[in-house]
C-alpha cells in the first residue's frame, strides 16, 4: 500500500442522483491531490465519504490503510476537514472554537491552549482571539476554519473550496500555508472550481463530471493536452475572420472561427503570437480586439467532454451535440 | 505506514471516560451561548414573568381554583411547568442551528462520542432551567406564593419540574434534528407546544373545561407534571398518583425520544 488515500469505485447515490458513479483516485502521501469540478461534480461527497460523515454506497476508500466504513473512528484520528462553508460556532471566541476542537479531538488538554494560541499567531488572529466570531470577516472566519481543522496536528487534511469566496491576498496567504503544511509532511486533498488553483497547487489533478473522474493526471500534462495559452482575434466583421481562419489553418493547428471571432490554441503563446500578427499583417488584415488567456476549467471541461461545466442543479445535457467544441485540443 | 508525519496529539481514552469528557465540553459551548448572547436567557424569562402577572392581576380574579387555595398558588407551580416547557423549544433550534451550519457535520468527522451533542445539548438546557425555575420561584414569592410543604416539598417539586424538562428536551432534539433548520424548527415546535400547554390544568383548572377535553386536559404530560408539583409544594391527598404519573410520562418519553434523537444524529446532515 503506498497512498495516502485510496478511493476504488466509490458510489453514492440520493434518490435519482448518482452524485459518485464509481470513482477511483490515489494520493501519495505528503502531496497536494486536486479534485477539480464544477458544482455538484461530486467533490464534496468524495470529502464527506472520506471524513465519515457519509456512507459510500459501494466502493471503498481509506486513509491511511483505515477504511472509512470499517474504521471510521481510525479515519476520523489522522484527518482534519475545512469545509466550503466555514463550519465554526459564531458565538464562541476564536480561542475558544479552537479549545472545542481540540477536547474533542482527544488530544492531551495541557496542549490544546499552546498549540491554540501557535496557530491563532500563524493565521494572523492573535488580534481577534477573543472576539467573539460573528464581528469576523469573511476571510477571517475561513481561516479559522482552516486552523480549527490543524488543531490535532492531522497528517491527512481535507479542504473542501477553501479560497471560494476569498480575496486575492487571503487565497495567496492561504496557498501558501498549504505548501508549508506539506512541506511539514501533511498530505492535502483539495477540491476547487479553479484550475488555477488546482495548478498552483496539487502535484496531480483528478478532474470530476458528474460523478465520474474523466481525467487523472498531473497538471503539466493535463494544461499541455490543452494548449496552455488561447488568444481570441476579434474583426470587425466575420469575412476578416473567415479570411484569418483559411490564412492561419495553413500553419496552426489550433485555429478555430467563432462569428467574427477567431480563437487559437497553442502551447508556446507568445511567440505563436507574434508570427500570427505578423502573418495577418501581410495579409493587410488587422484584428480589432486581441484578448489572451490560460485555459479554465470551462477549457479543460470542452476539451475531456465536449460540453461545458455545467452544475448538476441544471439537468443534465445529452452531450456534444450541437455544441462548439475546440479542435485543437484532446 | 510510509506517510511518517509529526503524530497527531490524541489519546486513546477509555469509551466512557471520552463520553463524559466531550459531553462537558459541548455543555460548555453552549452555556457560553448563553453568556455571549444574553438575549436568549433575557427573553426566555421576560415571558414566563408576563404569564404571571397577566394571570395573577387580569384573568385571576375569572379563575376560581379548587379547594380553598389562592389563584396565585394554584397559578405559580403552573408556569414553573410552562417555563421549562417552553425552554425545550430552545434545544431544538439549537440543533436545527448546527445542522443548518454546518457545525454537526464536522463533529461527526471527529473522533469524539457520538453521544456528546446531544448528551451535551440536554445538559445544557438543564443548566439554563436551573437557572430559571429558580428566578421564577423569586418571582412567585414577591407576588405572594407560599409553599406549603417546607423545604423538601419545594426541592422535591423543583427536581421533578427538572427531570421533566430534560425529558421534553429529547422530545425538541429530535424535532431540531429532523427539520434541520431554526425558523422551521421555531415554528414546527408551537404546534406540538399549544395543545400541550394551554389545554392543560397550568392556568385553569380542567373542571373548567369542555367535557370532551377533560381527559385530555387531565392525563397529558404537562398537566400532569403541575399537578404533581402542585401537590408537592402544596400538599395533596394524590401526591404519589400525580408523582408517580408524572415520571411514567418523563420515562416514557426517553424511552421513545432518545433512540430516535441518536438514531437521527447519526445520519444528521
Amino acid at each position: 500500500m503506498t497512498g495516502a488515500i485510496e478511493v476504488e469505485g466509490l458510489t453514492k447515490r440520493f434518490g435519482e442522483v448518482a452524485a459518485l458513479d464509481g470513482i477511483d483516485f490515489e494520493v501519495r502521501p505528503r502531496s497536494v491531490f486536486g479534485l477539480l469540478g464544477p458544482n455538484g461534480a461530486g467533490k464534496t461527497t468524495a470529502i464527506r465519504i472520506l471524513a465519515t460523515v457519509l456512507e459510500p454506497d459501494a466502493g471503498s476508500a481509506r486513509v491511511l490503510g483505515h477504511d472509512v466504513v470499517q474504521e471510521p473512528d481510525a479515519v476520523r484520528r489522522v484527518i482534519g476537514m475545512a469545509g466550503q462553508f466555514a463550519a465554526v460556532d459564531p458565538n464562541l471566541t476564536g480561542r475558544e472554537n479552537l479549545r472545542l476542537i481540540g477536547l474533542l479531538t482527544q488530544m492531551e488538554t495541557s496542549e490544546i491552549m499552546p498549540r491554540a494560541a501557535e496557530l491563532l499567531r500563524r493565521f494572523r488572529l492573535d488580534e481577534a482571539a477573543d472576539r467573539p466570531l460573528r464581528t469576523y470577516s469573511g476571510g477571517m472566519r475561513r481561516r479559522l476554519d482552516i486552523a480549527a481543522a490543524l488543531v490535532p496536528r492531522p497528517p491527512v487534511l481535507f479542504l473542501d473550496e477553501p479560497t471560494t469566496g476569498l480575496d486575492l491576498i487571503s487565497r495567496n496567504e492561504l496557498w501558501d500555508m498549504i505548501r508549508e503544511l506539506v512541506d511539514e509532511g501533511t498530505t492535502v486533498l483539495l477540491t476547487t472550481q479553479y484550475l488555477e488553483e488546482a495548478d498552483k497547487l496539487a502535484e496531480r489533478i483528478a478532474v470530476v463530471d458528474h460523478g465520474h473522474v474523466i481525467a487523472d493526471d498531473r497538471p503539466s500534462v493535463l494544461k499541455a493536452q490543452l494548449g496552455s495559452t488561447v488568444a481570441e482575434l476579434g474583426f470587425e466583421e466575420e469575412d476578416g475572420a473567415t479570411r484569418a481562419v483559411s490564412l492561419l489553418a495553413a500553419t496552426h493547428d489550433g485555429a478555430e472561427r467563432d462569428g467574427a471571432t477567431v480563437r487559437l490554441t497553442t502551447n508556446d503563446g507568445p511567440r505563436v503570437l507574434i508570427d500570427v500578427l505578423r502573418e495577418l499583417d501581410r495579409a493587410d488584415l488587422s484584428p480589432a480586439t486581441l484578448a489572451v488567456h490560460e485555459p479554465s476549467l470551462d477549457d479543460v471541461f470542452l476539451s475531456l467532454t465536449g460540453h461545458r461545466a455545467e452544475s448538476e442543479e441544471t439537468p443534465a445535457e445529452p452531450a456534444v451535440s450541437g455544441r462548439r467544441r475546440r479542435r485543437g485540443a484532446a | 505506514m510510509s506517510a511518517t508525519v509529526a503524530a497527531g496529539a490524541a489519546r486513546e481514552r477509555p469509551a466512557l471516560v471520552r463520553a463524559v469528557r466531550d459531553a462537558k465540553a459541548v455543555t460548555w459551548r453552549y452555556l457560553i451561548h448563553y453568556i455571549r448572547v444574553p438575549q436568549l436567557l433575557v427573553f426566555s424569562t421576560i415571558q414566563p414573568v408576563i404569564f404571571v402577572l397577566m394571570f395573577r392581576y387580569v384573568f385571576g380574579g375569572a379563575i376560581h381554583p379548587p379547594g380553598d387555595i389562592p389563584y396565585v398558588e394554584f397559578l405559580m407551580p403552573g408556569i414553573f411547568t410552562q417555563t421549562v416547557v417552553f425552554g425545550a423549544i430552545a434545544t431544538a433550534i439549537g440543533l436545527a442551528t448546527d445542522v443548518k451550519s454546518g457545525l454537526l457535520e464536522r463533529f461527526r468527522s471527529l473522533p469524539m462520542a457520538r453521544s456528546a451533542v446531544l448528551a451535551g445539548r440536554t445538559m445544557a438546557d438543564l443548566t439554563r432551567n436551573v437557572f430559571v425555575v429558580l428566578l421564577m420561584v423569586a418571582v412567585g414569592f414577591a407576588v405572594g406564593f407560599r409553599v406549603h410543604t417546607g423545604f423538601w416539598g419545594l426541592l422535591a417539586g423543583l427536581l421533578l419540574l427538572l427531570f421533566f424538562g430534560y425529558a421534553l428536551s429529547w422530545i425538541f432534539a429530535t424535532v431540531g434534528l429532523y427539520v434541520g433548520d431554526p425558523e422551521t424548527a421555531q415554528a414546527a415546535a408551537f404546534p406540538l407546544i399549544a395543545p400541550l400547554v394551554f389545554a392543560s390544568s397550568l392556568f385553569v383548572p380542567v373542571e373548567q373545561m369542555p367535557s370532551w377535553l377533560q381527559p385530555w386536559a387531565e392525563h397529558q404530560p404537562v398537566s400532569v407534571t403541575a399537578s404533581a408539583v402542585r401537590d408537592l409544594m402544596l400538599g395533596g391527598t394524590d401526591t404519589a398518583y400525580h408523582v408517580a404519573q408524572s415520571l411514567a410520562w418523563c420515562i416514557g418519553i426517553l424511552l421513545v425520544f432518545v433512540p430516535l434523537a441518536v438514531r437521527r444524529y447519526r445520519r444528521a446532515v
